[in-house]
């Protein structure tokens, strides 16, 4: 047991929920800078080849999180598509996007900003504003500020998906299951003497061999 | 420097001077068309409809007519054969997307007599692939398309060198590559790179409205706010992107071809400079 898996360990309890935490503060900042109705974040699942809600502010809030979506349908699958913004205003002439997406969610949108979240060279997900208020004319600053909102969610959806997989190399069967199995039971003050009685047993076994 | 040895050996079947220029060839090169003093509008484009000029348009596909579209001369998608290899074959798919469609009726609006050529690259889906787009540029250049339409670009480092590679190999065949810039904090191409026009937005309402940029690396910038464009079923949405401020600068480049058709990228470019709205020659 390496130092470094033991840090892992630890990183990983909680960071779940502080992750998804930040993710979303950010939808619902974009949702108030935007004096819009809706903001949300879409993770990207590649296998499925589904987006899926992570995180939600307005309209559908706590009752979206983990509905799934076609990722190659709609202005999500376009913004995902071309890996730029792209800003709606008036959807009700997209007669699809309507039907198959914006209706299974209960709240059908008239006007939506989407961009794609990008770490690196990936693509993440989609942030999502809907309905900014209908006086509201769209500028290219505005545009700009989506691009550094979506720099921040798209850091957030990196940090928990990171978690999830550390997450789940610490279950069930993976190498550091007991550990975490350990770790998960302990309170936070009983876990620091249950890694000291571990970096005794590291440090034993490196005299020894 | 691949493209360089192709053009050294072409040069010397038709006994062109290529790396030096002997006094007995300047007539060999002389340059057919002239500039006037004044570069203006008028004299760029006036009259012109884009006809005779083809132009590709490198996206999602295009739907089959659609109103702000009209025909369609061609239609090809690249896809992978059953070996796995990348093909270009004639394609009745119409546009899985959206985006192609909208391009082509911008260009369209411009230049209604230009002869349209869908290369579909992007599938249904997000996974349109960096060798799919490749594959599809390398076609266009070889098909010989004065103007290709790009509003697409790609975030992926390891396709860098090849994209240059294609997009100095287009500006020597007289391909004109009019790319979206993407206007979020990230690294694409190739827009990025001098051999091509890249195109951002400005918020004005006047498609023929275009500016000139002086610190690159985005070049021109083209309506790209809240407009309408063609949209699948025939329909339009009101969008807002540098998506469709591209389509602009290529339908105003497909116009001065119609009128002009030996200008080379670097004299197209130079035009382009000399009638954008913060030049002389924009009156």
């Amino acid at each position: 047991m390496s130092d470094l898996e033991a840090a892992v360990a630890t990183g990983v309890l909680g960071a779940d929920e502080a992750h998804r935490a930040l993710l979303q503060a950010t939808v619902e900042v974009a949702r108030a800078i935007y004096g819009a109705k809706a903001a949300s974040v879409f993770l990207l699942d590649e296998e499925a080849g589904e987006l899926v809600f992570e995180a939600v502010a307005g309209e559908g809030e706590g009752e979206l999180i983990g509905m799934r979506f076609p990722a190659d349908t709609g202005i999500a699958g376009w913004v995902l598509t071309t890996r730029q913004p792209l800003i709606v205003d008036d959807l009700s002439s997209d007669t699809r996007w309507s039907r198959t997406a914006a209706e299974s969610t209960g709240y059908v949108p008239k006007s939506m900003m989407a961009v794609p979240l990008l770490v690196d060279e990936r693509a993440l997900g989609v942030l999502n504003v809907l309905d900014r208020p209908a006086e509201s004319r769209v500028r290219l600053s505005e545009v700009d500020l989506l691009g550094q909102f979506a720099n921040q969610a798209a850091i957030a959806l990196d940090l928990l998906q990171r978690a999830r997989r550390a997450r789940a190399a610490l279950a069930g069967e993976g190498r550091l299951a007991p550990l975490a199995r350990v770790a998960a039971r302990l309170e936070e003050d009983e876990r620091d003497t249950a890694f000291e009685l571990l970096q005794a047993l590291d440090r034993l076994l490196a005299e020894t061999s | 420097m691949s493209a360089a040895i192709e053009l050294h050996e072409h040069s010397e079947e038709e006994d062109l001077p290529a790396w030096s220029l002997p006094a007995e060839a300047v007539d060999r090169i002389r340059v057919p068309v002239t500039l006037p003093d004044q570069v203006t509008r008028e004299w760029a484009w006036g009259g012109s409809t884009g006809a005779g000029v083809r132009v590709c348009i490198l996206d999602s596909g295009i739907e089959h007519d659609h109103p702000l579209v009209g025909r369609v001369d061609h239609s090809v998608a690249v896809l992978r054969d059953e070996e796995g290899e990348l093909q270009v074959v004639d394609d009745d798919e119409g546009d899985l997307c959206g985006h192609g469609t909208a391009c082509a009726g911008v260009v369209r609006s411009l230049a209604p007599d230009v002869e349209l050529t869908s290369v579909r690259v992007l599938g249904a889906g997000y996974k349109g692939g960096g060798e799919t787009m490749l594959h599809g540029l390398s076609w266009a250049i070889e098909q010989g398309f004065p103007v290709v339409n790009m509003s697409l670009s790609t975030t992926r480092t390891k396709y860098v060198e090849r994209l240059h590679e294609l997009a100095d190999r287009a500006y020597f065949k007289r391909v004109l590559l009019v790319a979206s810039a993407h206007n979020m904090p990230v690294e694409s191409f190739p827009w990025r790179f001098a051999s091509v026009i890249s195109v951002g937005s400005h918020e004005e309402t006047d498609g023929l409205t275009f500016y000139y940029n002086p610190s690159p690396p985005v070049e021109f910038f083209g309506r790209g706010l809240d407009l309408d464009v063609a949209w699948l079923g025939g329909g339009t949405l009101r969008c807002t992107g540098n998506s469709f401020a591209t389509p602009h600068i290529a339908g105003i480049c497909a116009l001065i071809l119609g009128k002009h058709p030996e200008l080379t990228p670097f004299q197209l470019k130079s035009v382009l400079y000399q009638t954008a709205s913060n030049a002389k020659g924009a009156a």
